[in-house]
């Protein structure tokens, strides 16, 4: 019941961002938010932000503690239960060793972020409404580590994560991404996380994921996921509450918005081709392909948003089509990059089993059965034979986004793609046109690109061979790396199934 | 193409009364059943109504309190003392 002696919600959020702004005296404005202007974006009036969800503080710490008291007896109750024993299959847990050590971090790299924006825009709707996404960030990464630190007792690969993540070739990928966005403006950076990542492409890393994680009863990560996902409702009218402003506040504004938004579209997609092969390979109990993923959410979601801010002169991403025609690919061409080079990742690979490529030819009619079952019958027999086929060379990697160049051109998958330009003299690499053109923009900040491969020839990683480089990782060699079948984890899974059996009698 | 307005909600018991009141009060929604989560999506718009919900729950509901089982979603946000909407109306 809305009594009437209470407070609308509208006054409320009123009372709680009108008057927090004032006009500074002992400095000019200029100083005391001096990251503001230098991007282009012109603000006329920052009265006119509008936050739809306009949450006070006192509802969101209500409702914050009632979250984090749901997660925590879910926690405490898998742990109780040994959950740890009823999840679908042992490999399994590489789900959560890739999660914790690649996008955890991440969590982390939002809540500064968002810190940072949260002091540095001059408008107290968008500033409170970032300081509460920063909160949240911070709480996403803390319900992760708690999380999986159960895991972390019986499976390897999760132990040193903090370190791999600042180390380990493949987790260059979402760390650069993040650190390109934290070195961006306030705006560029409201645009590439609270928009383009947030909006666009957050529910193809939560919801299928997430709903994964429910149907292989790993019914923590589901809660932590849920959890996190419920915040990132707000995040989500966040990123999409500030696309409007910028683009509703100065005509000027939108060259510089498309411009970010085909950025960080491209960047983002290119990420997201991790959480593709976790989809597709990796989920022993599958929920939707990674194809059927992005149909829902970027074609259907995208389509119908774009079709909105249509109204504004802002267009569809830049290479979105090429995008598209890339999700029937990405998740083999990627589990294909990780099975090559097993011995240097911190989680297992395996080649899929009959079952598993049936669901893929199925998922897949126009690409698998010609382009991929073929190579993972082949890799399989070579298994067999005693021939496991690992890939010693270390690869080229993409400038932009620092993925091994295994990408094929659009429209022939049998040609790898390879793009690239000169800059003062010196060449520079790229995966795709979309990553070519985001170095092309900005080659003075990606010549600085920190590129594992480069940095292994350099010197800078350990040492010359590849098990120096491993040690620097913190890899337990033999455990953390290799295959599933014959690692530790599939011998502790086999001994908690035989004693299941055992006790069924 | 129809825009698609959607809720995406967590298949819990403190969900349930809010995904019943969508169903009942939006003619043509459409739903998606997921492992721990319902997709609910309804063309140009989609709105959950306080005082429905409050009728199933059989007490006093507060929009904003749709957080703590809300997924995800799609369209503008509307959200005031008596509904939260989704729509791509303007």
């Amino acid at each position: 019941m809305s009594g009437t002696k209470k407070l609308a919600l509208r006054q409320r959020y009123e009372y709680l961002t009108r008057g927090l702004d004032w006009e500074t005296t002992y400095q000019p404005m200029d100083k005391v938010f001096p990251y503001d202007s230098f991007e282009g974006i012109k603000i006329k009036d920052w009265s006119a932000w509008e936050d739809p969800f306009r949450l006070t503080m006192d509802s969101y710490w209500k409702f914050q503690a009632e979250k984090e008291r749901k997660l925590y007896a879910v926690l405490d109750s898998f742990a109780q239960n040994n959950g740890q024993t009823t999840i679908s299959d042992g490999r399994y847990a590489n789900v959560l060793k890739l999660f914790l050590t690649g996008i955890s971090p991440e969590e982390y790299q939002a809540h500064r972020g968002f810190a940072f924006t949260g002091r540095h825009l001059r408008g107290a709707g968008a500033r409170v409404a970032a300081q509460m996404q920063s909160l949240d960030e911070l709480r996403h990464l803390q319900t992760q580590v708690h999380t999986i630190s159960h895991y972390n007792k019986y499976f390897d690969g999760i132990a040193e994560w903090p370190l791999m993540h600042d180390r380990v070739w493949y987790l260059s990928v979402p760390k650069s991404f993040f650190d390109d966005a934290r070195s961006a403006g306030p705006f560029e950076f409201m645009i590439a996380i609270g928009f383009a990542f947030e909006y666009l492409l957050t529910n193809l890393l939560f919801v299928p994921f997430m709903s994964g994680a429910a149907y292989n009863g790993d019914m923590s990560t589901v809660t932590f996921g849920f959890s996190a996902q419920s915040d990132e409702s707000r995040h989500m009218t966040l990123g999409i509450e500030i696309i409007k402003f910028l683009l509703e506040q100065h005509p000027d504004n939108l060259p510089i918005v498309q411009k970010w938004v085909d950025k960080w579209f491209w960047r983002g997609h290119r990420l997201l081709g991790i959480v593709a092969m976790m989809m597709d390979y990796m989920l022993p109990k599958k929920v939707m392909s990674w194809k059927e993923a992005w149909d829902i959410y970027f074609v259907e979601a995208g389509g119908a948003l774009f079709q909105d801010l249509g109204r504004y002169g802002l267009k569809m991403p830049k290479y979105a089509d090429i995008a598209t025609a890339e999700a029937e690919h990405i998740s083999h061409q990627n589990w294909a990059v990780f099975y090559q080079y097993t011995h240097a990742a911190a989680f297992h690979t395996w080649m899929p089993d009959n079952e598993h490529l049936d669901w893929l030819s199925e998922k897949y009619p126009n690409t698998f059965d010609k382009y991929y079952r073929p190579r993972w019958e082949m890799w399989a027999k070579m298994e067999k034979e005693g021939k496991r086929f690992y890939n010693p060379a270390l690869p080229q990697l993409c400038q932009t986004c620092q993925i091994p160049m295994a990408y094929t051109e659009p429209g022939d998958p049998t040609t790898i793609c390879f793009r690239s330009t000169q800059y003062k003299g010196d060449t520079y690499h790229f995966c795709s046109d979309g990553c070519k053109d985001i170095f092309c923009d900005e080659p003075e900040k990606f010549v600085q690109a920190w590129l594992p491969v480069h940095q292994i020839f350099q010197g800078n990683c350990g040492g010359a061979t590849v098990p120096d480089v491993l040690k620097w990782y913190h890899m337990n060699v033999g455990a953390d790396n290799m295959d599933y079948v014959g690692s530790p984890d599939e011998k502790l899974w086999n001994e908690w199934h035989a004693e299941k059996l055992r006790q069924a009698g | 193409m129809a825009q698609v307005a959607s809720i995406t909600l967590m298949q819990n018991d403190d969900a349930r009364p809010i995904i019943d009141a969508i169903m009942a009060d939006n003619p043509g929604v459409r739903v998606l059943n997921m492992p721990g989560a319902v997709k609910l999506d309804c063309d140009g718009k989609i709105t959950v109504n306080r005082a429905s919900v409050e009728e199933r729950l059989g007490r006093p509901w507060d929009p904003q309190e749709i957080q703590l089982v809300l997924v995800s979603m799609a369209g503008n946000l509307d959200e005031d003392d008596d509904h939260f909407t989704l729509s791509w109306r303007h």
